[in-house]
């Protein structure tokens, strides 16, 4: 039954996913025909259609969690009981000071700047006859990996020595322009900025889409409206359409803020956390397995958790606004 | 990308596109041309607004256009001259595609490697999803709503918090760094989500299909199969597509549990960032190798993406 676990070619490998998902098949046909008798009382049908689901969440999800905080409690060889002293560090360490500083920026500016580009650019093309193809543009990066959009960026901030042709464009532009090259993705504090981009560059799109189909369900009547009362272009923008979609501009605010502190794709890409540009994502990763600093993980894990949570609870409560309105 | 955001505001887009016409109702309907003159009084229609919308649309295409460019020139090229000057010196190889397929840096097994991880992780949360789904919607048992908040909340742990504990437990069952534990994994986070996302959809079919059917004698199963599964399909294909994006795109969990026979082309090429960072001739055709399938997953289903995303499942 090696080869269950350690398939060696490509035939294996793919013989082994389908006995997976054969095997899965079998087990949740069986637990079906078991619990599908109508005799039965309705608790057994209930826990035949939720059990599998809840057992995998609670092993996965719940356990590990409370697990994850306990060891935040704990040194880093999980030997010994510290109490916040992994807390304190992370809030006294000029390291991860860096790291703190970093996401806030990450935290306030990814979504600050997607959102306001993709309602600009929701706005701007909406109703036009190119508008199906202009919106794709901007929403291909959605469906790429971060890895994907770091290697494209990176190579946008390449960096040649001065008098050697350029490759990046970015520096390009800037020789074309008489300026010296830069080294975009080494000098601390403003790499970090160039790192956010290429975040924007991948939540515009989402942005945009959500605050289109916002855009779009406006009520005719409150643009003849606003028309009637003099208000187009830039006053229409400003009076009537971001007021109209407020709720779910905050929406989008939220959502991208917490996918931008959950994400450690493009850090951990482009530049490993190198040059003072680690986030708390990725110092978790780099702490965890990078230097088995098993307590300092999880407490920055944990903290990735605390600083989630009142952007969901905000979230949930302005889509329970949103829909008491409707 | 990491773990799965919560709902977008399902209220707003839905009714979009029928409230417009409606709005009209009794009058009579605009031609096209008359619409699109009330439309362009309505647009920030000046030649700046214009550029704007061009500018930004140039920039998001070109970096992507670049590397494309770049994965089709020689190495050599690459090396010393930009992707733009192409336009004066055009000269493009397949050289590049053929290292990464077959030569120094292949990534045949990585890709092999995604195909694998991806299908069942697709399939076999959407299967759980959508029995837990029907038992949230259709079978009345006690405590069922406070479950459903329960599992909706737990959308909000991040991935990261799980990782080392369920790293520990596969060590335990003798599973660490095969292929089952990134399935495991993937299904785990995958699923608070599209519990969520199908018991919305599966909502909406109305009680009166499913009561005639349980009246003519049906079962859980029957209801489900022959009432339920063929109008769900769309909102499968929705949570398909998302869950599909993510494994295939997933860097975090590739990275924390496959063991280097089975990592994903994720994890191989972001190794390659760090270990080849100038290779750009095998970074460039590796990324788009990495890049075309859901490239076309998403440009052939992106109306169902757009549905899911509006209808709250939104993969950050």
């Amino acid at each position: 039954m090696d080869w269950l676990m350690q398939p060696d070619t490509t035939i294996e490998k793919f013989l082994v996913m389908l006995f997976a998902i054969a095997l899965f098949a079998l087990v949740m046909a069986a637990v079906l025909v078991l619990v599908d008798r109508p005799s039965l009382p309705r608790w057994v049908a209930a826990g035949g259609y939720l059990g599998p689901a809840l057992l995998l969440i609670v092993m996965g999800l719940l356990i590990p969690a409370f697990m994850t905080i306990r060891n935040s409690l704990y040194n880093n060889s999980l030997s010994e009981f510290v109490g916040l002293e992994n807390y304190v560090t992370i809030f006294t360490q000029d390291l991860f000071l860096t790291v703190l500083r970093n996401t806030f920026l990450w935290v306030l500016l990814v979504p600050l700047l997607s959102t306001a580009l993709g309602l600009v650019y929701a706005v701007l093309v909406d109703r036009t006859r190119f508008e199906k193809f202009a919106k794709t543009l901007i929403f291909l990066p959605m469906a790429i990996s971060m890895v994907g959009a770091s290697i494209i960026w990176k190579f946008v901030y390449e960096y040649k020595a001065k008098g050697v042709p350029q490759t990046g464009l970015l520096n390009q532009i800037l020789v074309w322009m008489g300026l010296e090259p830069q080294q975009f993705l080494l000098n601390a504090p403003i790499n970090t900025f160039y790192l956010i981009i290429v975040m924007v560059w991948i939540q515009t799109g989402f942005a945009m889409t959500v605050l289109s189909a916002a855009i779009k369900a406006i009520p005719d009547e409150t643009i003849e409206a606003a028309n009637v009362d003099g208000a187009t272009g830039m006053r229409l923008f400003w009076q009537i359409t971001v007021p109209s979609v407020r709720s779910a501009i905050i929406v989008v605010l939220t959502t991208i803020a917490m996918a931008t502190l959950k994400a450690f794709d493009i850090v951990r890409t482009m530049t490993g956390g190198q040059f003072d540009t680690s986030i708390v994502a990725n110092e978790f990763y780099t702490q965890t397995f990078g230097r088995q600093a098993q307590g300092i993980g999880a407490a920055l894990a944990v903290l990735l958790f605390v600083l989630v949570m009142p952007l969901i609870v905000y979230n949930v409560r302005q889509m329970r606004i949103s829909e008491g309105e409707r | 990308m990491t773990q799965s955001n919560p709902p977008a505001p399902a209220s707003v887009p839905a009714a979009a596109t029928e409230s417009r016409s409606a709005a009209h109702g009794p009058t009579r309907k605009l031609t096209r041309a008359e619409q699109r003159a009330v439309d362009a009084k309505n647009r920030l229609s000046s030649p700046a607004a214009s550029i704007i919308a061009i500018v930004i649309a140039i920039v998001w295409t070109i970096p992507t256009a670049g590397l494309l460019v770049t994965s089709f020139r020689p190495a050599a090229d690459i090396r010393r001259t930009g992707w733009w000057t192409v336009f004066t010196n055009p000269e493009f190889s397949l050289a590049n595609y053929e290292a990464v397929l077959t030569g120094s840096g292949d990534l045949v097994q990585p890709f092999v490697n995604t195909i694998v991880i991806t299908l069942p992780s697709v399939i076999i949360p959407i299967i759980l999803a959508l029995l837990a789904a029907y038992a949230f919607a259709w079978i009345d048992f006690k405590g069922r709503d406070l479950l459903f908040v329960a599992v909706f909340a737990l959308q909000i742990v991040p991935i990261q918090v799980t990782l080392i504990p369920l790293l520990t437990q596969y060590v335990q069952f003798g599973l660490v760094g095969t292929y089952w534990t990134v399935w495991l994994s993937h299904t785990i986070f995958g699923l608070p989500l599209a519990i969520f996302l199908l018991h919305n959809f599966m909502r909406e079919i109305p009680a009166s299909l499913i009561e005639a059917a349980r009246v003519d004698g049906a079962g859980h199963v029957r209801v489900f199969f022959q009432v339920l599964m063929p109008l769900l399909v769309p909102a499968i294909a929705s949570f398909g597509i998302f869950q599909f994006l993510w494994v295939w795109n997933d860097l975090l969990v590739g990275l924390t549990f496959a063991s280097s026979d089975y990592r994903p082309i994720t994890v191989m090429i972001a190794e390659m960032v760090g270990s080849r960072g100038q290779a750009w001739h095998v970074l460039s055709a590796g990324a788009f190798v990495a890049m075309i399938v859901p490239l076309i997953v998403f440009l052939s289903l992106q109306r169902f993406f757009v549905r899911g995303m509006l209808a709250g499942g939104v993969k950050g």
